[in-house]
């Protein structure tokens, strides 16, 4: 591992300012707004673009899974049929079905590229890391302008490719593995073509996004600041960022063969060509199984800093929890073909899966244990960060054991494909990225916003929140056990009850998001002014000692770590 | 879709006098109406209430292959399966239950203990050796008691007996395609749909309940002998499908271009419903996979029906009886110490009959 020490690393920060920094040229000084937020520089600024877009992507991605819970709530055809929200009412049955696959793959690809990865990394990572290693800004500010501008077209293609042909009806319907040759034979008009480049311009942006991190995070620390005095927040974002640089290209290959299987007759996934299907879910979980890390090691390290706070503790084996996490991305990039066990492998390459994907349950144990040892011997509050945090641990410890369950191979073979995964995966990320989002969210509202929440309504935010995912998302594994497959907008009415349960919790969790909304904009608009430090002595971390919300450019004068 | 169901009830009722006529039971509309709200689908009804195929179509059994709600497996029918289910309930679903009550009951304890009213000033610890290497070795323990009996579950699930049929089946967008190339006979197998389905064409047979579930009856099911060593060989016409029947345990994947290789010995007579595991379009929802299981008497009967013939009938196979002992005398050396307890006889269909256990790894995979 390279542990650079920090002093023999050259200048840190560009003083753009020049030593003779004065008072009126001030830090505050801000652009108009055009130039402020369509061309933006500034970390915490594109930081803030992201996370706007994240909430716009989150609320459709979470109206989709509306659509979707309120199809499934009782067996037959009832929404689809409406031709609502696409099509016009068309009374041709394979376009209702088609857009029901088109439903599943916009959630997915949604929630992954558009809601997720933006919020954690774009948002988070480009708010907090420079604050948190005592950086001025970003490596590249102008890249990192790039990395947000390109998600835009990116959403638009994917949204768009809802309104053209493909195939069976209008958009893409390939689940958002985007399997050949359902995805290339399989699936006419340019519905495909148009989301694989959405997910090309995404993974363009992540590529650069991760960049991006990776210089700042070697070369931008502040004086004294070693990679072992890092906050674990910026470890995470550290190792997402490799995982990222490692794994987006390549997606970006194999998507791009699809692209030449579609167009241009070549045959790199189609057997009658000499080409392989398998081969490309190869190449797509190699990508989708560091995707999944991705999407949670900055959770991680959000989790980390919000438990070591409100515990009013340092964190607990700080060195084993940031290993844990290299572990974890190191481990994620030879495990991928557990998500392809019922592909037809061969029994020793099974083995294999099997063995190494268990090995990832040791780091994330090591966490979970850490996280619980920090309380341990606190002086604990629960304001609503912690609440999430805590909700997060114990939630994302049940998708933990699930996915032991999954990661047998000849167990595998039974629930593959079924509601059974679909609850596993939810555990992980809706109720664990998901979770760890809200508790950021909060912890970091106050910094970003400069007035507080309101503590109240986050609170029910949180137990709406919990009661109602909880309820959407744990039959799903009685479901699956019981047989249902994943991606059907109908079922036998075996299934009809638990499917109610789930739907019922939609709309709790619906209703704890209607809280949420009312404290964002109640909070901005009146919210009490935040002080530097809500959190009191637990909050250690360079960003609490700026005030809230930071100036425009902090760190002129680089803060000295002992 | 409830209410037009109800108005067409009180239209089947007032309005229609076919309708009237045909349901002489006047109490009854509310649950025939329940089923039957298009009006050709009250036509149809009397018309389809006549032929009633389900005379000859073996209704499933309650509790065995279709799903009903329950909160665990399906009730396994082969041995494979059953070690997997009592490797799923007994050992793997007891870990989840107790990790996620520790994880709960430390946290909970913590919170309590913890909290700030109760414990003002925290500690300053941050380290502890011993308890860190504990926490890591002690998983990795519990991962090698579940990995053990999980590298032998893929052992037994990878080494099939030698097989007394092969059924090729071939996924389509939507249906299912089942050949039986020793025997002759090859058929396509299309979701049977309900009376009132509108895209349902006039001639099509509408479901009953004696076929199954609605979305999981077939209009042609699959037949495999009960006791016999059944291989199936998957592959797929145009996308990738999968081929999934829960009370086998067993899925996989049908991809277009490649052979793919499960088998099955399912013990108990029945009918036994899947559905497609892989999307595969618009209709992945509507083809489902109906698998009867019949008596190896029956089974010669319903090849004969098909226009096929039992190789049995033709000269008697030169390969399968000179190449079993041989295999079964290896196996105990090669495999593990199994309790290799019935040598699977002579290939003779008569002979299987009696209960052996499907372990004998014929090392044959």
């Amino acid at each position: 591992m390279s542990t650079i020490p920090a002093d023999a690393l050259p200048l840190k920060a560009p003083k753009d300012q020049g030593p003779a920094h004065d008072a009126h040229h001030d830090a505050d000084h801000k652009p108009g707004f055009f130039t402020r937020w369509f061309m933006s520089t500034n970390h915490k600024d594109i930081g803030t673009l992201y996370l706007i877009f994240a909430i716009v992507a989150g609320v459709i991605g979470g109206a989709i899974s509306g659509i979707m819970r309120a199809e499934l709530a009782e067996p037959g055809i009832q929404i689809l049929s409406q031709g609502w929200p696409l099509g016009s009412g068309t009374a041709n049955f394979d376009e209702w079905a088609h857009h029901w696959n088109v439903l599943i793959t916009a959630h997915g690809l949604i929630m992954v590229f558009f809601m997720v990865m933006p919020a954690m990394i774009g948002g988070f990572g480009n708010w907090f890391v420079p604050l948190m290693i005592g950086a001025p800004d970003m490596a590249f500010p102008r890249m990192n302008n790039i990395s947000f501008w390109l998600l835009v077209p990116a959403f638009c293609l994917l949204l768009g490719s809802s309104f053209v042909s493909g195939g069976s009806g209008m958009g893409a319907g390939t689940g958002w593995t985007v399997y050949a040759p359902l995805s290339t034979s399989g699936s006419a008009g340019p519905a495909v073509d148009m989301a694989i480049f959405a997910l090309h311009l995404a993974g363009a942006s992540s590529i650069l996004g991760a960049i991006n991190f990776i210089t700042t995070i070697f070369n931008m620390r502040a004086p004294g600041m070693t990679l072992h005095k890092m906050p674990l927040f910026v470890w995470s974002i550290l190792v997402t960022a490799f995982l990222l640089l490692l794994a987006l290209p390549v997606l970006a290959g194999a998507i791009t063969m699809l692209l030449t299987d579609r167009n241009f007759q070549t045959t790199f996934f189609d057997a009658s060509g000499g080409g392989n299907p398998v081969l490309y879910q190869h190449l797509f979980w190699f990508f989708g199984h560091p995707e999944v890390y991705i999407m949670i090691l900055p959770g991680f390290g959000m989790v980390s800093q919000v438990i070591a706070t409100f515990s009013r503790k340092p964190i607990f084996g700080y060195l084993g929890m940031a290993y844990a996490m290299v572990a974890i991305g190191v481990v994620g990039f030879v495990v991928w073909a557990h998500h392809m066990f019922t592909v037809g492998m061969d029994v020793n390459t099974k083995m294999y899966f099997t063995a190494a994907t268990m090995i990832i349950a040791v780091p994330t144990g090591v966490k979970i244990f850490s996280w619980i040892a920090t309380m341990w011997g606190g002086s604990i509050t629960f304001e609503t960060p912690m609440l999430w945090a805590i909700g997060f641990i114990f939630l994302f410890t049940v998708g933990g054991v699930t996915g032991v369950v999954l990661a047998n191979g000849g167990v595998d073979n039974y629930m593959h494909d079924t509601y059974y995964v679909v609850a596993h995966f939810h555990y992980v990320l809706s109720l664990g990225a998901v979770f760890a989002i809200f508790a950021g969210f909060y912890y970091w509202f106050p910094k970003m916003n400069g007035k507080m929440y309101n503590e109240f309504l986050g609170k029910v935010h949180f137990f709406l929140t919990f009661i109602g995912v909880n309820m959407v998302f744990f039959p799903m594994h009685f479901l699956g056990l019981d047989g249902m497959p994943r991606r059907i907008p109908d079922y036998t009415p075996a299934f009809a009850e638990w499917n109610w349960i789930s739907t019922v919790g939609y709309m709790v969790t619906i209703a704890g998001m209607a809280v949420f909304f009312v404290n964002l904009f109640w909070s901005m608009a009146a919210g009490k002014k935040a002080p530097d430090n809500p959190w009191g002595e637990g909050a250690t971390t360079l960003e609490w000692t700026l005030p809230s919300p930071p100036p425009f450019h902090q760190f002129s004068t680089l803060p000295k770590i002992d | 879709m409830k209410l037009i169901g109800w108005a067409i009830v009180l239209a089947a009722a007032g309005l229609t006098p076919a309708a009237a006529a045909q349901s002489p039971q006047a109490s009854e509309p509310v649950s025939a109406a329940a089923t039957q709200p298009a009006v050709e689908g009250a036509v149809d009804h009397s018309a389809h209430n006549m032929p009633a195929p389900a005379a000859q179509v073996t209704p499933p059994t309650p509790g065995f292959g279709v799903p009903d709600g329950r909160k665990g497996n399906q009730e396994q029918v082969t041995e494979i399966g059953r070690e997997a289910q009592s490797f799923h309930d007994n050992w793997l679903l007891v870990l989840c239950a107790v990790i996620s009550v520790v994880v709960l009951g430390l946290l909970g304890y913590a919170m309590v203990r913890y909290r700030r009213s109760a414990h003002p000033v925290p500690s300053r610890n941050s380290h502890n050796t011993t308890l860190e290497v504990v926490w890591t070795l002690l998983p990795v323990l519990i991962l090698v008691a579940i990995a053990i009996p999980s590298i032998r579950l893929l052992r037994h699930q990878y080494s099939p007996p030698k097989a007394d049929l092969t059924v090729k089946v071939i996924g389509n967008q939507w249906h299912w395609t089942y050949e039986y190339p020793d025997n002759g006979v090859s058929y396509d197998s299309y979701m049977l749909k309900e009376r009132d389905d509108p895209t349902r064409q006039p001639g099509q047979r509408a479901r009953t309940d004696a076929d199954g579930p609605p979305l999981l009856a077939a209009d042609e099911r699959m037949v495999i002998p009960a006791g016999k060593v059944v291989k199936f060989i998957v592959t797929s016409n145009d996308v990738i499908h999968a081929f999934w029947v829960p009370a086998f345990w067993n899925k996989i994947d049908a991809n277009p271009g490649r052979l793919n290789e499960i088998w099955a010995k399912v013990d108990r007579p029945g009918v036994y419903f899947g559905q497609c595991t892989e999307l595969c379009g618009a209709r992945h929802a509507y083809m489902p996979i109906a698998v009867e299981v019949v008596p190896p008497a029956r089974f010669a009967a319903w090849v004969g029906s098909k226009g096929g013939t039992m190789p049995g009938a033709a000269p008697p196979r030169p390969d399968s009886t000179a190449i079993s002992p041989v295999t079964d005398a290896r196996a105990p050396a090669a495999a593990q110490p199994e309790p290799n307890a019935g040598s699977p006889p002579a290939a003779d269909p008569a002979a299987v009959r009696q209960p052996v256990t499907n372990q004998a790894a014929t090392a044959q995979n």
